[in-house]
Parts: structure tokens; sequence; C-alpha cells
């Protein structure tokens, strides 16, 4: 077993260590089972029952859930790649994936880092040196100054000399953290400043880099592979330019309105790039480029990028089997010429976050997940099952979509329709985002940038349309048939299963059935009165409108489907019930409507769920804005939270009287901890009538 | 499918080629005149009896209805739905209790709502007052009605729920409502020997429950009670005043606070009907209660036919002749029906199916009542008993044959052979009316005075001791004897005037309305859900355990 040689030889890889988790993790040993290549996982407590550890045919622990801890503890990793007898570690993306040290050890311990040479990884790692090598090598860079003298008075002028709008970078920065962008010498000072308190807090380093700020720029990005022998290819381009949170959202290949004149420059400039640095491996040239598509080197990633598949996708390759095979020592599979750009491709990143609460990252259970059937052209890169949950330890990727098609708009309506097919309950997704974004003209025509979501914001997050009364009669029906099922269920279970008390008919001698049933859809309460027909049919009005409601519920593939007639109109929206609320996903859009929670039921289950304010996720209260006795407004801040290294503002979800805080200032809320009681005006009158759920019984 | 036949403890069904094959019945020929007029005489029957009874779902009326909602209190009937497993079924009686019965006063539904539903998976019997009538004062009527939703109750073996809100005993009436051994006080004799059997008692007090109506929770085995809603003492706040000169609010007198926190009269304390309903639907959960099935099911199957084919088959006039057959065929399972004695005594149509899986033993008349006839049914309730099988009974009977040949024959020992049969057999026994029912062919059917478990009526069916136009004629020709043995005359004019009142006063008071306005059956029934409400009751019957018949002499 021997240390990678640079003569060439060619190793046996035939056990690898993924010292990762989540979807890469499974992408990862998907490959490595293909190739017949064991796999190991390593996993933190939170993580005990995860989809990567179930997939891997060895799995270790290896810590608390805290990443430090855990994914990012690097002796622990090494310890376990020794004891699996592992040939090589595939560290994925993030964690230890650019870590110099951690690659240096590998070689150390004769155990195989499948990446770049540690030398690469260190000199890529910092924005400043790998723009002076970039530019030795006759790579296109942006005007900046790198320099060491962090001077503000420096800065200034250096900022002058590139001539304002300039950014403020952070020299060690990722992430959109510790980046400022300064528009006129006035305010440089001040955004200076907080950049360096944001990455001293991010990086414990505040050395900065001034750049020129480009505009409305595209983010297009270079895939390349290297091989020890020299050889290094290009795999066409990505743009990434759609983003939220300075973190990519949607990603394609190649770049639209791309000139091959322009993909061969990026190819060959990103390719001069990695052969600059002796580049093995799976890297990624990153390039800003403006509206006339001049581009300049930005950084190069030094491991497989979350989005490769798109550039997979288009090239029809496997990139994580050309990096076991050019880590054992093999030679690229394909040379540049042989590397043909076919139809296009999508990546949609489905994260547990709330677009509408400034993307604020989620966590929790998948309570229902049910996606698109995956097939060559439609792949589903996640690492989570129904039932899993998101954790708040880590990155709130759900999923990635990726989708392929003979040209850009086959793609991107095979995105769409695949989106609308991707249903979860449990948490907030940016799957309705993904679909409002992925729809807008601008974007079908191509027209991105960095800055698109702001740009096209109001068009993005259309006011919610409450469901329509079909939709709000499709709810009632479900709730009825899912009645009439756990009534079936119970008298065949019992003594006497043929008794017609066990039908859910609603027959009443001589009279007409006719129910009452309160639903709470959006902020209304709306009521629906049901009349129980001989036929078996509904008939449902809400207020003057009157409609016609028949079906039955039948499962597909794991999934229930509401087979449905509202006025003659036929529809199989999926349906998902849980607890108390009815989750409807159709070809036209999601929609929720749900039972109210009697009062009287609600009192058992805490304050919290009254309509009090929750905590998002596990964090620290940083500020209380409220005290008992505080009249409040719908949206009013009530609580400041940090949780996952940001601020979050927890606002009154309706108006009302607080009449209880339960969290003080400093103190640490679970998430979905009631943080305050909140009783709305008028509570005390009406009892939640409601029909009571027959689950019940 | 899998799933029923495991969860089975019996045979799903027995199958074999030629079950497949004997079915009963025909297709209705719709052409023909006299189906089409039956079908449109019944149409007119059925829907006055459906827009009657709507008006009665109405209670009180508008104003009381009102009133009633603005005290944040459910109307009876929501409070029964919402009490019951939601959208399952509601089998409910004497919906015409005390209909015009009381001169100038309406009380819909006798003021209180009774019937059968599955509360929990375990059915029971509810008995809701009804605020809006009256105040939920307990008439006559009323009083019987409770009374008899408890009688169903304990042949039955079926839990309670009272849900109560009523002002007590109707003052002026209450000589007809105190004192006698089925008045108001049997009620709690009632409760206590049902409680005493195992047949669970639960009070919901919705309202008030003064005096007597105070021992309805107070006798309970369990009982609960809503606040600011119910009250529960012997005497109101007006009595206490006049007795004591205490003066006290009715909340303060016999509130939920005071119930469930002093006197311990109540147990639960619920902050809302909803609340009340739902704790009701706990207390039901906790009785630990199981249906045990003393006879064998068989999966359900539809009849072949549709049973609104009932209406033109039947038809509204009573003196039209049909097929008994061709009724069962639209009310037993897969119109299967394996007859007994099918040649002989065929004026009795006897046989063995199931309806709603449940096996039966159908008697139905096809005529007039022969010797042949009356043993042959004899002889069937006989099987029945013998095998436990649940006796239905279709009722179109103008009575016994009669006759110099009929008596010589022994007929009136024959048909005391039948009475006695029906009177001994402990079997559930259930009477549909679904024409005449005259004379001793009501006993020999199983008319109210043997007890079926339940009896139900058409619309279109009539009940006396004889037709009005027998009657009268009967009354005529005995005037015109004894006018002509005091040689007077009898003019056909003077007969036809004597006669018209005489028939008139019979239509009147053969009516089902009539019948059921005085709890003489459990009510008027749409001749389509004959076979529903055959298998609701069926299934409530089934909870009571067997009880061995024992037969009388039979006179040979």
């Amino acid at each position: 077993r021997g240390v990678r040689l640079v003569s060439g030889d060619v190793h046996r890889i035939e056990k690898v260590l993924i010292a990762n988790r989540g979807e890469i993790a499974c992408r990862v040993m998907r490959t490595a089972k293909k190739m017949g290549v064991r796999s190991v996982a390593v996993y933190s407590d939170a993580d005990r029952d995860s989809m990567h550890v179930a997939m891997a045919d060895e799995a270790y622990h290896i810590g608390p859930p805290p990443s430090q801890q855990s994914y990012l503890a690097m002796e622990k990793v090494l310890e376990v790649a020794k004891k699996s007898g592992s040939h090589a570690v595939h560290p994925g993306y993030g964690f230890l994936s650019e870590n110099t040290e951690f690659a240096e050890a590998c070689k150390q311990e004769g155990i195989i880092f499948i990446g770049p040479p540690s030398s690469a990884i260190r000199d890529m790692g910092i924005k400043s040196t790998s723009k002076h090598i970039m530019s030795a090598a006759g790579v296109p860079i942006i005007g900046g100054y790198h320099g060491e003298d962090q001077s503000n008075e420096r800065l200034q002028a250096e900022a002058a000399q590139i001539g304002y709008p300039v950014m403020i970078k952070a020299v060690r920065g990722g992430g959109g953290k510790g980046m400022r962008i300064a528009r006129s010498d006035s305010d440089f000072l001040e955004q200076l400043e907080s950049a360096r308190r944001e990455a001293r807090k991010s990086f414990n380093d505040d050395v900065m880099l001034i750049e020129k700020f480009v505009e409305d720029p595209r983010h297009v990005e270079v895939q390349v592979f290297g091989d020890m022998h020299g050889n290094a290819v290009y795999l066409f381009e990505r743009d990434c330019s759609v983003q939220r949170r300075h973190q990519k959202i949607i990603e394609e290949a190649p770049g639209p309105g791309i000139s091959p004149e322009v993909r061969r420059k990026l190819g060959e400039a990103a390719v001069k790039a990695a052969k600059a640095v002796n580049y093995v491996g799976a890297g990624t040239v990153e390039f800003i480029m403006d509206a006339k598509h001049n581009f300049y080197f930005m950084e190069m990633n030094t491991r497989l990028q979350v989005e490769h598949p798109v550039s997979e996708m288009i090239t029809g390759t496997d990139l994580v089997e050309w990096q076991l095979r050019v880590a054992a020592g093999e030679r690229l599979p394909l040379l540049q010429d042989d590397i043909i750009l076919r139809g296009h491709s999508f990546e949609a990143r489905i994260y547990a976050e709330d677009p509408n609460n400034d993307f604020l990252p989620g966590a929790g259970p998948l309570l229902h997940l049910s996606t698109p059937p995956p097939e060559e052209q439609t792949r589903i890169e996640t690492g989570v099952r129904e039932g899993d949950e998101v954790s708040a330890h880590y990155d709130p990727m759900i999923a990635k979509l990726v989708v392929w098609g003979e040209d850009r708009s086959a793609a991107l309506k095979k995105l769409r329709y695949c989106l609308r097919q991707y249903n979860i309950v449990g948490l907030n997704t940016n799957i309705d985002f993904l679909l409002s974004l992925s729809g807008h003209p601008e974007f079908e025509a191509g027209n991105v940038s960095t800055s698109f979501i702001p740009q096209h914001y109001a068009d993005l997050f259309p006011a919610p349309r409450p469901p329509c009364g079909a939709t709000v009669c499709q709810a009632a029906l479900g709730l009825l048939l899912q009645e009439k099922t756990h009534v079936q269920e119970f008298t065949e279970a019992s003594t006497d299963p043929f008794s017609p008390f066990g039908s859910s008919s609603g027959w009443r001698n001589n009279v007409v059935f006719i129910r009452n049933m309160t639903l709470q859809v959006g902020d209304k309460k709306v009521d629906v009165v049901i009349k129980y027909n001989s036929d078996g049919s509904y008939s449902m009005q809400i207020g003057e409108d009157v409609y016609h409601v028949t079906g039955t519920v039948e499962l597909e593939g794991g999934a229930s489907y509401l087979h449905c007639s509202v006025n003659g109109v036929k529809s199989r929206p999926k349906l998902v019930i849980l607890d108390n609320t009815v989750h409807l996903f159709s070809t036209e859009g999601s929609s929720q409507v749900s039972v109210p929670v009697p009062k009287y039921l609600a009192g058992a289950r805490g304050s919290g769920a009254q309509g009090g304010a929750v905590a998002p996720m596990t964090g620290t209260i940083e500020k209380v804005l409220v005290k008992a006795g505080d009249k409040v407004a719908a949206g009013d801040p009530l609580m400041v939270m940090i949780a996952m290294k940001m601020e979050h503002t927890i606002r009154a979800p309706k108006s009302g009287v607080i009449k209880k805080v339960f969290f003080s200032e400093g103190s640490q809320a679970n998430r979905h901890a009631a943080l305050v009681e909140l009783q709305e005006e008028g509570e005390e009158e009406n009892g939640g009538g409601g029909g009571e759920a027959v689950s019940s019984q | 499918w899998l799933l029923r036949c495991r969860s089975l403890p019996v045979a799903c069904s027995r199958p074999y080629y030629a079950d497949k094959v004997a079915r009963l019945g025909s297709e209705a020929d719709k052409q023909s005149s006299i189906y089409q007029e039956n079908y449109e005489q019944m149409q007119v029957l059925v829907d006055e009896l459906k827009s009657r009874t709507e008006k009665i779902k109405l209670g009180g009326g508008e104003k009381a209805r009102r009133l009633h909602i603005s005290r944040g209190k459910l109307l009876p009937r929501e409070r029964i739905d919402r009490l019951l497993d939601p959208g399952t079924p509601f089998l409910e009686f004497s919906q015409f209790a005390a209909y015009q019965l009381y001169k100038n006063e309406e009380v819909p539904a006798g003021g209180i709502i009774a019937g059968i539903g599955r509360v929990s998976g375990v059915e029971c019997v509810i008995v809701a007052n009804d605020a809006t009538v009256k105040g939920g004062a307990y008439y006559p009527m009323t009083v019987k009605k409770h009374l008899r939703a408890q009688e169903i109750a304990q042949q039955n073996h079926l839990p309670c729920i009272y849900l109560v809100d009523s002002g007590g005993a109707n003052l002026p009436r209450q000589a007809d409502v105190f004192p006698d051994r089925d008045h108001f006080g049997r009620i709690f004799y009632n409760q206590a020997k049902m409680s005493s059997e195992g047949i669970a008692q639960i009070a919901v007090v919705m309202g008030s429950c003064t005096a007597g109506g105070a021992y309805v929770p107070a006798m309970a085995d369990e009982s609960i009670i809503v606040r600011k809603q119910g009250t529960i003492f012997l005497g109101g706040p007006p009595l206490v005043k006049a007795a004591t000169g205490e003066v006290v609010s009715a909340e303060d007198l016999g509130g939920a606070d005071l119930h469930c926190k002093k006197s311990g009269v109540t147990d639960h304390y619920a902050l809302e009907d909803n609340h009340a309903l739902h704790l009701a639907r706990k207390a039901v959960r906790n009785l630990n209660y199981r249906k045990n099935l003393e006879v064998t099911t068989e999966p359900v199957e539809a009849p072949l036919f549709p049973p609104d084919e009932l209406y033109g088959i039947v038809g509204a006039n009573l003196k039209r002749n049909f097929d008994i057959k061709e009724v069962i065929a639209r009310v037993v399972d897969g119109s299967r029906f394996d007859e007994f004695k099918a040649f002989y005594g065929d004026t009795l149509v006897t046989g063995f199916a199931r309806i709603f899986g449940y096996p039966v033993g159908i008697i139905g008349n096809n005529g007039v009542l022969f010797s042949e006839s009356a043993k042959k049914g004899t002889h069937f309730i006989e099987l029945c008993c013998q095998r436990n099988i649940p006796l239905i009974f279709l009722q179109n009977i103008t009575g016994f044959m009669v006759g110099r040949e009929y008596e010589a024959g022994g007929i009136a020992k024959d048909g005391a052979k039948m009475v006695t049969a029906v009177a001994c057999a402990n079997v559930p026994k259930i009477t549909v009316i679904i024409g005449g029912s005259y004379g001793a062919g009501n006993y020999g059917m199983c008319g109210r005075a043997y007890s079926p478990r339940f009896l139900y009526m058409w619309p279109n069916s009539r009940i006396s001791v004889m037709g009005g136009e027998q009657a009268a004629t009967v009354l005529a020709t005995i005037t015109k004897d004894q006018r002509a043995r005091e040689g007077k005359e009898f003019s056909a004019e003077q007969e036809a005037a004597m006669k018209e009142p005489i028939i008139r006063r019979f239509e009147e008071e053969g009516s089902p309305y009539y019948s059921s306005a005085r709890l003489w059956d459990d009510g008027i029934i749409d001749p389509a859900d004959t076979r529903l409400v055959l298998g609701l009751s069926l299934s409530a019957a089934l909870n009571a355990p067997t009880k061995k018949t024992q037969f009388g002499v039979f006179r040979m």
C-alpha cells in the first residue's frame, strides 16, 4: 500500500472513506458502488440514522453533532481511515475538502487524499496569492489591491485608484462573509470597518483586499480536471449567477448566451490557471463576467463543487469516477477533443429555508417528502428520506434537483415540471420560490446576473394568493375522505366488520345531513357547509358559492392523490394530511388548509401551538423587545435571536396581547420552543368549533 | 380485501357456483301504467314525509333557535352530530312524536331527540333535549319517547348518553307526566336498573337540569357539565327564594364550578359544548366496551335492484296486490333469499337471507293468513330461535282468514300458535309495516304489543283493528239489522251518512303519522331506506347477549 507516487504508477483504491455527510456522501458512494469500491462513512451523533450511513458498506461514529468535533476533526477522520483500512479519503465539498493540513496529514499516513496536492489548495486558498499566480500565468484578473499595507489610508487610496464602486473583501473570506461594497469615498471607511469586524468574527483574520466592483456581474465558472501526468481539460462553464445571501441557488450549464468563442476562451483560461498550480483532480475556476462577456479570474475552488452534476449532464461524464481514477494515478479518461457539449442542464437547490423571511435557514423533520421519479435525465441528489430531519447543525440543503434537456428551454420546462412534483411537508422550503424564479421571463431569456433576485424582487415574491373556493373544497374533501378511511379501518378491525354504522354516508332518517366545517385558510377562518348527498357526493357551500364535489383518494408510488371533481372540473392533486393540516400539491402550485385546533385541545398542547411566536431554530435570545401586557400588532418584532451565526428577528404572528414572555436575554431557546404566549383579541369568547377530527377515536 | 379477510374470525363467504345464480326477484316493468302510478303516488308520500321531517328538524322555530345559538350553545342535532363519529349514520327514532297531538301546541319531535349512533366506535343510544322546543320541557309524549329510548337501550344493551338541556316537567300537564308507572320517575328507575345491568349511563349537562331532571346527571355513571351553561339543582333560584328567602344565582346554586369542585355531582368540567361532547366521546372510549357478535357475518353485497323500485312495486294503494318477494329482493344482500316451505301455506313467505352481512329470517305476507301459513310461520320462528337468527317481519296483512270452513279448520288455534311463537321468540325481532296492519294479523306479524326491538312504518301504511270500510260496513250492518228488528227503515243515504265519518276517522287514526305521534312505532321511513334501517337496527340489536327462547304451550 503506497503513497501516491509522482512517477504515475497506478494504485489500487478498493476502499474509500467519505469524510462528509448528506447528499455528497451519498453521491460519492453511488459511484464507488458502481466501480466496485467499498465505501466507509463517518457520522456524528446527529447523523446516526442518516441516509449516508445506511448507504455505506461500513460506518464509524466520530463524535457529537457540532462539526468541529466530528466532520472537521481531522484526527478522528484519519483514525477511522486507518482503522477501516481505507485506501483513500474523499472529502466531498465543505468540511475538510480544502484543508491543506488535512491533505498533508493524509499523505503522511499513506492514504490518498482525493483532491489536488496540498500546495495547490494552499495557493488557491489565499485570494491575493491566487491572483498573483493567475496574473503571472496570463489569466485575466480584475484590477485590485492585494497588498500587505492594511492601513485605512492606503486601502482608501487604492480604492480611489481602482475607481468606485469597489469591493472590500476579506482575503480569507468566503460564502459572502467579510465582504462589503463601497460606492463612494465617503462610505468607504464605514464599509471597511464592517467587513473587518465580520471577517475577524468568522475567520479570525481581517486582512482585506480591494477590487473593482463589477455592476450586475455574472458568475461563470469552469469545471477543470487535471491528472498526475500533466494533462488538464475543461468541461465547459456553468452559470451560477442567481444567488441569494451570496449563495448559489440555481445553476446551469452551459452558460446562457455564451458564444462558442467565449466558451473556448473561458475554458482555455481555466486550464491555464489549473496548469499554473500543477492541478490534479476536479477543480473549478470562477470568473466574473460583465455584460460584454469580458471575464476576470476570481478564485479557484480546489474541490468537487455542489453544482458539478450540471457539467456531468452536458458532457456525459461521472466526475466522481474521474476523481477516483485520477487519484489512483490513472490518466484522464477523456482528452479535450473528446469532451463534447450536448444539451443543457439545470440544477435547483432545494433548501430548508423561508424565502419570505429573507431566506432564513430552517431545520426540522421532513414529515412528508415525495420527489419526481428519478430517471436518466432527472437526478435527485439528496441525503435525506421522508421522516429524516434537516439538522440545524449542518447545511440546510435538502436536495439538488438536476435535469437535462436538448436545449435550454426544454431543460427549463423539465425543471419546472419536476419542481412541482417535489413536495415537502414539515418545514419551509424554497420550492415555490424556485418555481417563480425559474418561471420568470427574464430568467427564461437567460438574462441572469448576481443581482437577479433584488432586481426582480416584486415578481419573485408575489403576494400570497389565498386558496380559491375549489381548493378549499378539495381540502375539505380530503378531510372527509380521511375520516372515512379512519372509520372504515376501525370498523374492519372491530368485532363487527360489516356494520352499516361504519359507513361514512352521514345518513340521517328522512333529512339531509348538513355539517359545518371551519377551516383555517391563511389567516382567515372559512366556514364550509357540507351537504351529504344520497349519491355519495357532497355539496359544499362557502359564502354564496356552492360546489358539487366528489372524489376518492388513490395511492400511487407511496403518495396519496386526491382524484376529485369540483363542479365538474377534474383534477388529481397530491394530498398530504399531517396533524391538522391538509397540503395539496398540484401542477398549479401548492396550498395549505388546516383545521383550527379547538381551544380545549390547544390548552393541552402547550401555549406554543396557540399562535404564539416560536423559535425558528435553536439559538440564543439576544434581545427581548416586549413584556407581558404589551399590545402588539401582527409583524411587530418580539425578540432577536442569534442562531446559525445569524441574527433573526422573531415577529408577532398575529396581533394581540402578550400574556407571558418565556425567555430572557441571553437564554437558550430550542427549536419550536414557544417564546411568548400571545392572546388574540376576542379569543376568549368563541370556542374554536371546527370539525373534530375522527383521529380522536 | 386480504386485510378484511384476515381480520375476520369467521369465513368471509362460503361460495359455490350456484350461489351466484339463484337470485330472487325480477326486473321491474317500469313501463307499465301500474308501476308508474304506484311510483308517483309513493313519491308524493315520501316527499311529504321528508318535507315534514325537515320542518321538524328545525325544532322550536327560528326565534328560539337564534336565542339558543346566541347563548353559545349548539343546537341539539348539531350536538349529536359532533358527539357521533364524524360522518357516520344516526338512526333517529320517532321524529313525529307528539305530531299534531297537543291541539294548539306543536312540540316538534316531542321536544326530545332520540336515536342510535356510533360514539368512539360504540353504538350508543343518545337522548338529547331540544331546549328550543318549550325550553325542553317534558310533555307526556316527551316522557314516553325518553322511556322508549331507554327501553331500546335496555333491550339491546346499548350505553346511554343523555344530552340534558331541559326545564323539567310541563307543569300544566303534570298529571300526565308525573305520577304513573311509565311517567317521569321511570327515567331514573331505568337509569338505575340499566347501570346495574352494566349498561353505561352518561349524562352531559348542557343546560338546565332542574328538580327531577337533576337526577339524570346524578344517577348517571359519569357526568359532564358545561361551565356557564349547565346547571343542576333540585330547586331553582325562584323556588329557593320562595322557600327560604335566599337570593342566589343559577350558576352559584348549581353551576359547573359548584358541581365539579364542591358537590361532586358532576365529574368533568367542560369549557363549552364542543368540549363537553369531546369529553363524552372519551368517556365512551373508557367504557372498555366490546361488541360480541353471536352470529356469523358475511361481506356485504348490495341487492341486484335499486331500492326506489319499491315505490313502483308497492305504491300507495293498499288494495293493490304485490309480490312480497319483489320487496325482499330489494332489501337483502345480493337479492339472495333461501326460501323455506315455498309451496306450503304460500300466503306467508318465509326464508333466510343476509342484510349487511347479518343473518336474518324473513317473514312476509303475500295475502291473508290461513292455517297452513300460520303453522309454517310458527315452524320458521322455531328454526330461527333454535339457530339464533334475528327475525324480520314485513307486515302487509289484512288478518287471518274468516268463514265457517276456516273456523272449523281451527284457524284460531293455528293463529294462536304463531302468536305464541312470536311472543316468546327471544331473538331480535324487527317489524316493518309496509302496507296494511289489521286485526290479529298485527299480532301474528309481531305488532307493537309483541315487543319487537324496533318497529317502523312506511308512509303508505295503515294500522287499525280493521279497515275503515270494513268497520263502517260492520257498524252499518249492525245498525241496519237493529232497525229492521224495530221495523224501521235504514235508507242508503242514511247508511252512507253513517259510514262516512267512520271511514274518515279510521283513515285518520290509521295513518302512520297518527301512530308515530303516539309512539306506536319507532318512526316512519322512506321505503328506499328500508335495507339500511334494518341493517342499522340489526347492528344495534346484536349488542345484546342472546337469551334462550322457551316457547309456551302450542295448542295442537
